[in-house]
């Protein structure tokens, strides 16, 4: 019933407003073309400094709003989105004045310009002085934006430091797998045929010994706090993004060709709640690039924490190796019927391999 | 000299050397040859107008719909159901209807409206009317270009109907998504539909950029040296440049994509797992070379939308504030610079694909140096006004409101393209709010300023005005408020093309904001079929149109009778003796193309 009553409003609207700009359209013939044309050309003028106050006004207001509600409220959670929130700083006071002042300068030249009655234009086709400085300032303005740009840039995507951790991270529709190297430091090969969404979910090679210590987890991924981590981003089947807002950064997970981010996490996930003053603060990797029909719900946490909590974690862990195959578990050898319900999926993983 | 002396001169040249011509005297008009298989380029242009306005009223409508959903998680909309059957199951719509929603939305309006609808109708209409030239180069070569596009219509419209739905992974298409149709149902069928629809398109765009060079270049009538031409024509030369050299490279990318979907190659696919279906055979192929292949064309492309729109609005500007366009010579090299940079920057959309980083810096250079031509175009623009005289018009609100929406979008450019800033903002509500302004809105201002200032020379009435000042300052106040607070969810780093926002922590702050962005999207979508309803009522019954010229305007069209027919001009072409933007020159309010220079005038 809403729907036909908001209709009936709608097309009401629409006949009043055609009606009254039918009935304007006779009185302006009425009154003479120019006569009208002149007088809407005031009101129209007038508009012009009305919508520059208004919306500069609304510009304001929209900020007053909604800046609150932005990550620039609070700081970047990595020493690297630091620099982008900086770099973003300049960009913001570069680009807000050349936009207010060319805003002003046009809606009130329209308004000052207007069409008067003995008003003699000025014929003027080209000045090369006042071209030739509106090419020049511009291109010096930006020759500074990229070179800051570009030092961030080559730092964003140059090598990590020499203490990075390393975490590979692999999307899939719809959820993250993340892997940690172990002891030894070093993952250990993977395949993709080997994918077993029950047993082996990125396909590893279990004959590659380095793979042996390779912990992997879903969902939450867990860093420490001042330590540089390195990320190894791959996917499984469509491209998928690694989406870090609180960090600023992000990077594509395509299948088949690996990429890298690298970045310092700066606050424990414990500090950020009370910087934002959100008790519920959690560090959320989004995936950035459509995905398909799950793609907004394609979410993974991460857990930033002391050198010591992470310690912790860690120790507790164990590695994929060992819960594939349990029985090669020495910490699993004695109760029987561990290892009768787990010989199931430890047989697909050995046929897998076997197909290799 | 006056409209009706004009008028005269060439009712006289009819009479005494109008054999020369016999063009619209001969062939016997039946309603199929002059509305349907019509050859005439106006025609042919209000025929890519109209098809572009059903677009447009139909990707507005997606979008309606789709905001919907964002503007208002909760509520249920039984009516929804109603149209839409299995996609809105309780009057909510599902993920794979608003993925499909929001493709479609994009595809139609870059590809149907904003190339289609905007060069089509304007390339079409304007070209042989401003160079003096009695129709295109090949008139049959012009049909031809609006039947494939009407064609491409006809199948992504049936794409919407299929039983798996139309493709719903983004306008563009990236694989391995849109290669796998067990990744996504809408990689199945829709999308077999999507690429022949953008197949059949791309042969359109190519029929009709030819003949638009065609035309520019070789029938210029006498006296229409180059720089003599009206920026309108520069502008739409160099789009059918753009267009002719990249679309064909997307074309060579959907054929590659065709391949790997049906037979079996593996271009774009590599090590690739799908659920439930297991490990594809595929090895070796790369899917960033689709993104490649894409936006070769894709970055062009948004220069192919902007450019008409550019040149419209320099000609609109000029005539309405009684003063030549500002550095004519500088507005056609700086066409010239964004036109080759458009071609060197298209990796900019690609900085997070894990693109080496020194080839990446490149295209941060590159693309910032866009701004410089950019920042040449507006000064101008600002420039033409100052100490001008300006009408209102309704056609010259929109190309003001096209310069505002211009430097609000094209500014946050320099924030996307640099890729430093990028790799925070990219694929967030910032970028939705930067091509919307700069591309969208403001294109569509364009072709509105196009429309309002060319309706009585298209169908020889006026719009109404009234209405059309109601159109421009709700539209404009309008798309402000939708689209400068996506800004802001940008700087939250909300991710586009999301469905629900309500699990996320860092992003279900906006509830609010995003209702209010909705409901003034669906008033602004009113005011839209207000527009459109101006359009068609004034075909009809709108203030008849009584003088020849009737915006005092110096380009060749308004030589033209009121309503001309095939052919355009009855008697001899016109000869061109002076550039078109002698306005306000030597006291005189102005001088028409047609005028030959006197002895005493100045020079400049």
């Amino acid at each position: 019933m809403t729907i036909f009553l908001t209709i009936a409003v709608i097309a009401l609207i629409f006949i009043v407003i055609f009606q009254i700009a039918k009935a304007s359209e006779y009185v302006s013939l009425l009154k003479g073309e120019d006569v009208s044309r002149k007088q809407n050309n005031k009101i129209n003028g007038f508009l012009m400094v009305v919508f520059l106050v208004l919306g500069l006004f609304g510009v304001w207001y929209c900020n007053k709003l909604l800046f609150g509600k932005t990550l620039l409220a609070h700081d970047a959670a990595s020493v690297e989105g630091a620099r982008v929130d900086s770099m973003l700083w300049i960009t913001l006071a570069v680009t807000g004045i050349v936009f207010i002042a060319t805003q002003i300068i046009l809606f009130w030249f329209s308004y000052k310009y207007q069409e008067k009655e003995n008003r003699r234009v000025f014929y003027f086709p080209h000045d090369n002085k006042l071209e030739a400085l509106w090419t020049i300032v511009p291109a010096i303005v930006l020759t500074v934006l990229v070179i800051i740009g570009l030092r961030n840039w080559f730092l964003f995507t140059g090598e990590p430091p020499k203490d990075a951790m390393v975490v590979e991270v692999t999307g899939k529709q719809f959820g993250w797998i993340f892997r940690y190297p172990g002891k030894d430091g070093a993952f250990g090969k993977k395949y993709f045929k080997n994918i077993d969404p029950a047993t082996n979910t990125l396909g590893m090679i279990w004959e590659d010994q380095l793979g042996h210590d390779d912990v992997v987890t879903e969902q939450t991924m867990y860093l420490v706090k001042g330590k540089p981590v390195k990320l190894i981003i791959g996917s499984r089947d469509v491209i998928h993004d690694v989406g870090l807002s609180q960090f600023r950064l992000k990077m594509d997970a395509v299948p088949g060709i690996p990429t890298t981010m690298w970045f310092t996490p700066k606050y424990t996930t414990k500090e950020m709640k009370e910087i934002t003053n959100n008790p519920n603060f959690v560090y959320e990797i989004s995936c950035d690039q459509m995905c398909g029909n799950g793609h907004y719900s394609m979410k993974g946490v991460i857990e930033v924490i002391d050198q010591e909590e992470f310690d912790v974690w860690q120790a507790k862990q164990k590695p994929q190796y060992l819960v594939t195959f349990p029985d090669k578990d020495p910490s699993n050898a004695k109760p029987a019927d561990t290892v009768k319900l787990a010989t199931k999926p430890s047989e697909a993983a050995i046929k897998t391999v076997a197909k290799l | 000299m006056s409209n009706e002396a004009v008028l005269h001169a060439h009712s006289g040249a009819a009479t005494h050397e109008g054999h020369g011509d016999h063009h619209e005297h001969h062939h016997h008009e039946t309603f199929i040859s002059k509305y349907v298989f019509s050859q005439d380029h106006k025609m042919i242009a209000k025929q890519f107008l109209i098809t572009g306005m059903v677009w447009a009223v139909l990707g507005g409508l997606m979008s309606v719909i789709f905001r919907l959903q964002l503007g208002y998680p909760d509520a249920t909309f039984p009516w929804l159901e109603d149209i839409l059957g299995k996609w809105a199951k309780g009057g909510h719509i599902t993920p794979e209807a608003y993925y499909a929603l929001v493709t479609t939305h994009g595809t139609v309006l870059v590809f149907f409206v904003l190339t289609a609808g905007l060069s089509g109708t304007f390339a079409n209409f304007l070209i042989p009317l401003q160079v003096g030239a009695r129709d295109m180069a090949s008139p049959f070569m012009n049909m031809l270009s609006y039947w494939f596009f009407f064609a491409a219509s006809i199948v992504m419209l049936s794409s919407i109907f299929v039983e798996t739905g139309p493709f719903s992974g983004g306008w563009t298409a990236y694989p391995p998504l849109s290669a796998l149709g067990d990744a996504s149902p809408g990689s199945k069928t829709g999308m077999d539909l999507w690429l022949v629809s953008m197949a059949l398109f791309v042969v359109s765009s190519l029929l009709g950029g030819l003949n638009y060079i065609a035309t520019i270049l070789n029938m210029r009538t006498k006296g229409m040296s180059m720089t003599r031409l009206p920026l309108t024509i520069w502008a739409l030369f160099f789009t059918a440049v753009l267009g002719v050299l990249s679309f064909p490279v997307l074309f060579s990318g959907f054929i590659l994509l065709i391949f790997d979907r049906n037979f079996g190659t593996s271009f774009y696919l590599s090590d690739i797992f799908v659920n439930g279906v297991g490990a594809l055979p595929n090895e070796g192929g790369s899917a960033i070379l689709y993104q490649h292949l894409f936006w070769f064309l894709g970055h062009p492309e948004v220069y192919i939308i902007l450019l008409p729109a550019m040149g419209m609005v320099s000609e609109i500007m000029s005539v309405n504030a009684r003063k030549p366009i500002f550095g004519y010579m500088a507005m056609i090299g700086s066409l010239f610079a964004i036109a080759i940079l458009a071609f060197l920057v298209w990796a900019h959309h690609m900085f997070v694909t894990g693109l080496n980083p020194f080839l990446g810096s490149v295209f941060v250079l590159l693309t910032l140096l866009i701004a410089v031509p950019s920042a040449i175009k507006v000064f101008n623009w600002l420039t033409t006004l100052w100490r001008g005289n300006i009408r209102f018009t309704p056609g010259m609100m929109f190309a003001i409101g096209f310069v505002s929406l211009f430097i609000s979008g094209g500014l946050t450019g320099i924030w996307l393209g640099n890729s430093a800033l990028d790799i925070h903002l990219h694929d967030t509500y910032f970028v939705i709010a930067h091509f919307h302004i700069v591309m969208g809105v403001a294109s569509m201002f364009g072709m509105f300023a196009g429309i309002y200032h060319w309706f009585p020379k298209m169908y020889g009435k006026y719009l109404n005005n009234t209405m059309g000042y109601i159109h421009f300052w709700v539209t404009i106040a309008g798309a402000y408020m939708i689209f400068w607070p996506m800004h802001y969810e940008g700087l939250a780093g909300m991710p586009r093309r999301y469905y629900d926002y309500s699990i996320w922590e860092s992003f279900k702050q906006f509830v609010e904001l995003n209702r209010f962005i909705s409901t003034v999207a669906m008033i602004v979508f009113a005011v839209q079929l207000l527009f459109l309803f101006n359009f068609f009522y004034s075909i009809f019954k709108g203030r008849k149109v009584t003088s020849l010229n009737p915006w005092s305007s110096n380009t060749l069209e308004w030589t033209t009778p009121l309503r001309p027919g095939h052919g355009n001009w009855p008697g001899e072409i016109p000869e061109v003796h002076r550039w078109p933007y002698d306005y306000g020159k030597d006291g005189q309010d102005f001088i028409p193309q047609t005028t030959p220079v006197g002895e005493d005038e100045s020079h400049h």
